[in-house]
């Protein structure tokens, strides 16, 4: 959205337009101040539960950081002791390395099909073909993603459809349980939570290639660029506001996954898919060290900020 | 979007946030989270208050009660116990909330501080009665006479005030005791030759192979997930080549017990040669619990180390076709061991109704009904005195076997708890990755014992 749109929209503008000028003076000042009254008030509802229900549990969680404890009795201030054992211990760091590797599955797969998907159904975007695509290929973001990894646990089974299929056509070979495998279950895990983001990045690249103006593929067209270089050159420089949507919200699905792989695999064989999500739960409730947990969520968040907000200063820096 | 502000109006939205957070901080910050034990109602509230303390024998009185339950679905023991209780004490009534065990052990400590049940089934109990959220059960046992059963029925429900079991307070009841070994299906048995149980591991390993020659696949045990099912095999085989005893002083967190042993360390190599010869199914890493006994129930598979509650089912979907067996000694005739464990439940400490509690507890290890469901519904042997009433079973089902079974582990002193129980983390991070990787062949027989008592060591601190 440009500018000036969003200047249209604004009370300010409107009132500016309408009202002449105003005069300096008492009456206009208690005039802003109500006016700042009112906004207040109606913010005041918002902020109370965010501040209730997103900063104080965060505030929460990082105190609970500092301290060892079980949940129930009294907590052991330990300082930093949490955190540095983060560092230091192999199966709590793991975790963290799984989750970097599903981006690839749970982020960039689904964009870059998503791309593809898109920029084909745009070409015959009238047709009811186009139409069953689009639901077809949106239908994973409907569905519960616990019902989809039950789903996906029978289809990636011993004798599930994927193995029938390879069995099918004479690959016997390599059927194996793809979800119990070391070698398979997180690229088998990633390749659920691909299914599950590509509808959400379809969908949102297909509106963004809808506000394309017409008249640039004209032109290009009339400059004689073929369906590849009008690709490149008009639909992906258009897009680069969707794309970091796309990316913001895959690449955090596929860092605080949870419900997928606690479904499918729940962090096994032998935590190769084991994420920090998973691990967090597994430390608050099992262990009961909500203080190592604590640290474990805390780190997390900011793994995530670490890498979205780059992200965000790439897309938003070109744009300038 | 950009939206312009004046510098004033940013510094003060800035300072509103930082007040906000510090405000939000020192509230926070003030006091450490948890419970001091000061606060904590002293561990012998319920009792003291109740008829224990003033000599009469417990009991629900006459007046209106209802018992608040919070236990395991899936299983309709307590359900048709509690039911049997109300026809026999219509003042009394159940008020039964479910879960899965899993969820019962995320939730209950929770549960037990902020509204303690009058009843609940437990999972690893050691550090729940540590935090003083169990009743303390004693008196009760000292009222009911409890303490002249066989003392190893509630040693396991004992916790002392370092959280170590087998000694201490008695902080759980049993509403049975379950038992483990090999369930087999008797026409893949006969298929292969095998006319009656193996007498030694050498003979069970014969038969494996015998199956694996005919085609058949020895066992599909659930290995797969959260699910560390080849523990069964694994702690089966450590009684047959160790001392069940000392597996239970680990189990029990007594000081300087140790997992490591060199005959623990036998029964995984045994069980790493098993997993070589291929006498497990290959997708054993994907398999839960009700796929391997959906499996053994189709006839896949020739053995399926599991315990007795599962009687009940082979004896009425597959009657007649299951046999069961312990896991045999290393030499013929000698002892052998079993994972045997009490079906826990507990009083929580404040409980409302504790006495009427205690009294259907003990009503179901005495009652003659009671104790008849026990094992009907339960398929378990019941809680109670060694000459206590036992209902009547068809000699050749299933539950006539394990009972059997059950007494012949009594005679060896073979009972041990589940090496799974040792604390609360040991099986989602001690066992079940590493028989995961024990299967893929990710470690060796010789690392599997080391990391897990390593985790256990972490664990107990």
């Amino acid at each position: 959205m440009s500018d000036l749109t969003i200047s249209r929209l604004t009370p300010e503008a409107d009132a500016r337009g309408t009202v002449p000028p105003a005069r300096p003076g008492r009456g206009a000042a208690w005039a802003r101040r109500r006016r700042a009254a009112a906004a207040l008030a109606l913010v005041l509802p918002a902020a109370f539960f965010y501040v209730a229900f997103v900063l104080r549990p965060i505030i929460f969680t990082f105190q609970y950081s500092m301290y060892e404890w079980n949940g129930v009795t009294e907590a052991t201030w330990v300082g930093t002791e949490n955190y540095s054992r983060l560092l230091s211990d192999p199966e709590l760091f793991g975790p963290i390395l799984n989750a970097l590797q599903l981006i690839v599955y749970f982020s960039f797969v689904p964009v870059t099909l998503g791309l593809i998907a898109a920029a084909i159904i745009r070409k015959f975007a009238t047709s009811r073909l186009a139409m069953v695509g689009r639901t077809v290929l949106f239908l994973p973001q409907v569905i519960p993603l616990v019902a989809a990894g039950i789903m996906w646990t029978w289809i990636m089974a011993t004798d599930g459809v994927v193995n029938q299929f390879l069995r099918l056509i004479g690959l016997d070979g390599i059927t194996r349980a793809w979800l119990g495998d070391f070698d398979t279950a997180l690229p088998a895990v990633g390749v659920i939570g691909a299914w599950v983001s590509l509808g959400l990045c379809l969908v949102l690249l297909l509106a963004g290639m809808s506000k394309i103006d017409p008249s640039l593929y004209e032109a290009a067209r009339l400059d004689g660029a073929g369906p590849i270089r009008e690709f490149w050159s008009v639909t992906l420089p258009s897009l680069r506001q969707e794309l970091a949507v796309c990316l913001t919200v895959t690449v955090i699905s596929a860092l605080a996954s949870f419900d997928i792989i606690y479904i499918s695999t729940q962090g096994g064989p032998g935590n190769s898919t084991l994420v920090p999500g998973l691990e967090i739960y597994y430390l608050a409730f099992f262990q009961r060290e909500v203080g190592q947990a604590s640290a474990l969520a805390v780190a997390l968040m900011v793994l995530v900020l670490i890498v979205v907000i780059p992200l965000q200063r790439l897309i938003r820096g070109r744009e300038q | 979007m950009k939206v312009s502000r004046t510098p004033t109006s940013r510094r003060r939205s800035r300072s509103a946030v930082a007040l906000g957070l510090t405000g939000l901080l020192a509230l926070s910050a003030c006091s450490a989270p948890g419970t001091s034990s000061d606060d904590e109602p002293s561990a012998d509230a319920g009792a003291t208050d109740s008829a224990t303390a003033t000599g009469e024998a417990p009991s629900c009185g006459t007046g209106d009660v209802v018992i608040d339950a919070y236990v395991e679905t899936g299983f309709p023991l307590f359900r048709e116990l509690a039911d049997e209780f109300t026809a026999q004490y219509p003042n009394v009534t159940f008020d039964i909330r479910e879960d899965q065990f899993a969820v019962l052990t995320q939730n209950a400590p929770r549960v037990l501080a902020d509204d303690p049940p009058d009843l609940m089934r437990l999972p690893q109990m050691s550090e729940l009665a540590s935090d003083g959220l169990l009743l303390d059960l004693d008196p009760y046992a000292e009222a009911f006479g409890w303490d002249e059963w066989p003392s190893s029925q509630l040693e396991q429900m004992r916790v002392d005030d370092e959280g170590r079991r087998g000694s201490g307070p008695l902080y759980a009841m049993g509403l049975n005791f379950s038992m483990t070994g090999v369930f087999y299906n008797k026409a893949l048995a006969e298929q292969i030759g095998m006319t009656e149980p193996p007498a030694t591991l050498e003979e069970l390993d014969g038969y494996m192979q015998a199956a694996v020659d005919a085609g058949i696949v020895p066992s599909a045990q659930f290995n797969g997930g959260a699910t560390g099912g080849l523990a069964f095999p694994l702690q089966m085989l450590m009684a047959s080549y160790g001392e069940p005893s000392e597996v239970n002083a680990w189990v029990y967190q007594q000081e300087g017990a140790t997992i490591d042993t060199p005959t623990n360390l036998q029964a995984v190599e045994h069980l790493e040669r098993w997993i070589q010869a291929g006498y497990f199914a290959d997708d054993i890493n994907s398999l839960d619990y009700s796929q391997t006994m959906a499996r053994f129930l189709e006839g896949d598979n020739l053995f399926f180390f599991n315990g007795d509650w599962e009687s009940g089912t082979f004896d009425s979907q597959v009657p007649g076709e299951v046999g069961f067996f312990l896991m045999p000694p290393v030499e013929e005739g000698g002892e052998v061991g079993a994972m045997s464990a009490p079906l826990t439940y507990g009083i929580g400490n404040g409980a409302e109704n504790a006495d009427c509690a205690a009294y259907f507890l003990n009503w179901i290890a005495t009652d003659e009904e009671a104790r008849t469901i026990a094992v009907e519904v339960g398929g378990s042997h019941p809680m109670g005195p060694v000459d206590a009433f036992m209902p009547e079973i068809d000699e050749s089902s299933v539950t006539a076997q394990t009972l059997a079974a059950g007494v012949t582990i009594g005679e060896d002193n073979g009972s041990m708890d589940f090496i799974a129980n040792a604390t609360g983390g040991i099986y989602a991070k001690g066992w079940t990755p590493n028989l995961q990787k024990l299967v893929a062949g990710q470690i060796e027989a010789a690392e599997l014992l080391p990391v897990v008592q390593a985790e256990y060591e972490n664990e107990i601190g």
